[in-house]
């Protein structure tokens, strides 16, 4: 990493903030902080790197804002300088102006796409075609999105100070809820999705450090981070040399990142004090499926409780699913079944192929066969990611008794 | 900032527990001007009492009923002015109908804010 793309990584973000904040406009921030870039880009290989890159880069940054400013307005000979904000301190590094900069990007008066938007393009610095091509969409739909998001912030004056103290935690879930959406869509793409999906992963997660940076004491931010580390500990197993996704509980557990799921395991003990969220309980459910050598000593009847309190603290269809599954693991597949049917019920839901996935997997181990492997063709036929498709394929075609042995086959609540 | 809240509810919504009893609105309208915020409000007749009115090609129509045929309708509207949409959304969220309704925030454009001040000026100069 040269220093320019170190100080792109480590600083942008800051100096994007802490212009914004005090210009009160996003746009004419980002446009200073391009320019102080490529200025940093022409002068740094010869004049040599600052001292405190991040500090140039402010002051940089600054006077092109200035001149921005002074060329637009239109009386010329007003004194400028009488109505600038005041200029930041060089060298200061105000970690609130960048929360501050999350906060507004993720502000729940946008829609949850622009707010997506936003937070990739000016806090974690992509450009628009790779925003664009991240989220499979036509770039100039997202330049679009984009500059509407931007008008909205100017033209409603959105605020670019902290929230106060009360609301701090909806606007908090808001960001959280943006960060897991990029996580989400890049997960989505493992396997054979482009490099520039894929990597949303690792965009998510570096956005969740900093905000868990910021915030040590949000205990469902650091349990977010948890999430996404040991999720993303899996990624390489998730796939065989083919490309070909491998189902979990048939993953080389010694591919998994043992590194991520340890970090992730410290970050959960340093929650638990505040009060407990979707993503805490997600991760301590993630981080007992890690802890298990094998598959068959999951302890499934936890997984189960904390499902059935993520069905409290965030109920919904997709929850009860899961919950279903490791019910299904801990008290047989019909206790399963059970709660799978109210779901199956509702039109919502129909076309959710890991609702049918599920469903197929109690049923075949129920002994329902038949059942089974209708529910596999239409889990395949609704699944919209093609290593998933293939993977789902498979199970509809495998015979029940031509199933590799170590497959359960020794299952305690195996009915048969 | 000023900042026009569109309030509009269904009309079955009076009979909702949650639905705001006359007194609160003098509550509300009183706690704007107490904060030094209120630019101006009003409620509404009912929906049946509104008249559309448009011009096209030259000729004047009329419809009996509010311009779009929704659910919820325009009940009534406040401007307030305060230094921005948190605030305001803040504001919005204490507004007696919104447990049963609904409240739609909207910025009034600067150029007519700066017009309406002209005009006030103009007055009191003439």
């Amino acid at each position: 990493m040269t220093p320019l793309e170190r100080a792109f990584r480590e600083e942008r973000a800051q100096v994007v903030a802490t212009l914004a904040r005090r210009l009160g406009d996003l746009q004419l921030a980002e446009d200073a902080v391009s320019d102080a870039f490529a200025a940093a880009a022409a002068t740094w290989p010869a004049a040599g790197v600052p001292d405190r890159p991040g500090a140039w880069l402010t002051t940089t940054a600054w006077r092109k804002a200035l001149d921005v400013l002074r060329r637009d307005r239109s009386a010329p000979g007003v004194a400028v300088e009488a109505t600038m904000p005041p200029a930041p301190e060089p060298g200061l590094r105000d970690e609130d102006d960048l929360l501050q900069l999350v906060l507004t990007c993720c502000h729940p008066a946008l829609a949850i796409d622009a707010r997506v938007a936003l937070t990739l393009r000016h806090v974690a610095g992509l450009s628009v075609p790779e925003i664009a091509a991240g989220f499979l969409v036509p770039e100039e739909t997202m330049a679009k999105r984009l500059v509407r998001a931007r008008t909205k912030i100017r033209q409603s004056r959105i605020s670019f100070e902290l929230p106060e103290p009360e609301v701090l935690g909806e606007r908090l879930a808001s960001v959280q809820a943006v960060l897991y959406l990029v996580f989400t869509e890049g997960h989505l793409a493992s396997g054979d999705g482009p490099a520039v999906r894929i990597e949303l992963c690792d965009e998510a997660i570096w956005l969740t450090r900093q905000v868990q940076r910021l915030l040590p004491d949000d205990c469902e931010t650091t349990g977010l981070l948890a999430l996404m580390l040991l999720q993303h500990s899996r990624a390489e197993a998730r796939h065989d040399g083919a490309g070909r996704l491998v189902p979990f509980a048939e993953q080389d557990r010694s591919r998994w990142d043992a590194r991520a799921i340890a970090e992730a395991r410290e970050l959960l003990a340093t929650t638990g004090r505040g009060r407990v969220g979707q993503y805490q309980i997600q991760a301590a459910i993630a981080a007992l499926h890690a802890a298990a050598p094998t598959t068959e000593e999951i302890n499934w009847p936890r997984i189960a409780d904390l499902y059935g309190l993520l069905d409290r603290v965030a109920a919904s269809p997709v929850v009860t699913v899961n919950r279903a599954v490791a019910v299904g693991r801990a008290d047989g597949p019909r206790a399963g079944i059970a709660l799978l049917l109210p779901v199956l019920e509702e039109s919502r839901l129909a076309a959710y192929a890991p609702l049918h996935a599920a469903y197929a997997d109690l049923l075949e181990r129920a002994g329902d066969d038949a059942g089974a492997t209708a529910a596999w063709r239409r889990a395949a036929e609704l699944s919209r990611n093609p290593a998933e498709q293939a993977a789902l394929e498979r199970r509809a075609a495998r015979a029940p008794r031509a199933r590799p042995p170590f497959r359960h086959a020794k299952g305690p609540h195996r009915r048969k | 900032m000023q900042y026009l809240m569109l309030l509009s509810s269904a009309p079955d919504a009076w009979d909702s527990p949650d639905a705001p009893q006359s007194e609160d609105w003098g509550v509300y309208t009183e706690a704007l001007i107490e904060a030094g915020i209120m630019v101006s409000g009003a409620g509404l007749q009912g929906v049946e009492t509104a008249t559309t009115v448009r011009v096209r090609g030259g000729e004047r129509l009329l419809t009996d009923g509010p311009f779009a045929d929704t659910k919820e309708h325009l009940i009534g509207f406040y401007v307030i002015d305060v230094p921005d949409l948190d605030t305001a959304l803040a504001w919005a969220a204490m507004v007696p109908n919104v447990r049963t309704g609904s409240v739609e925030v909207r910025p009034v454009m600067p150029d007519a804010e700066a017009a309406r001040v002209d005009a006030t000026a103009a007055a009191v100069a003439g």
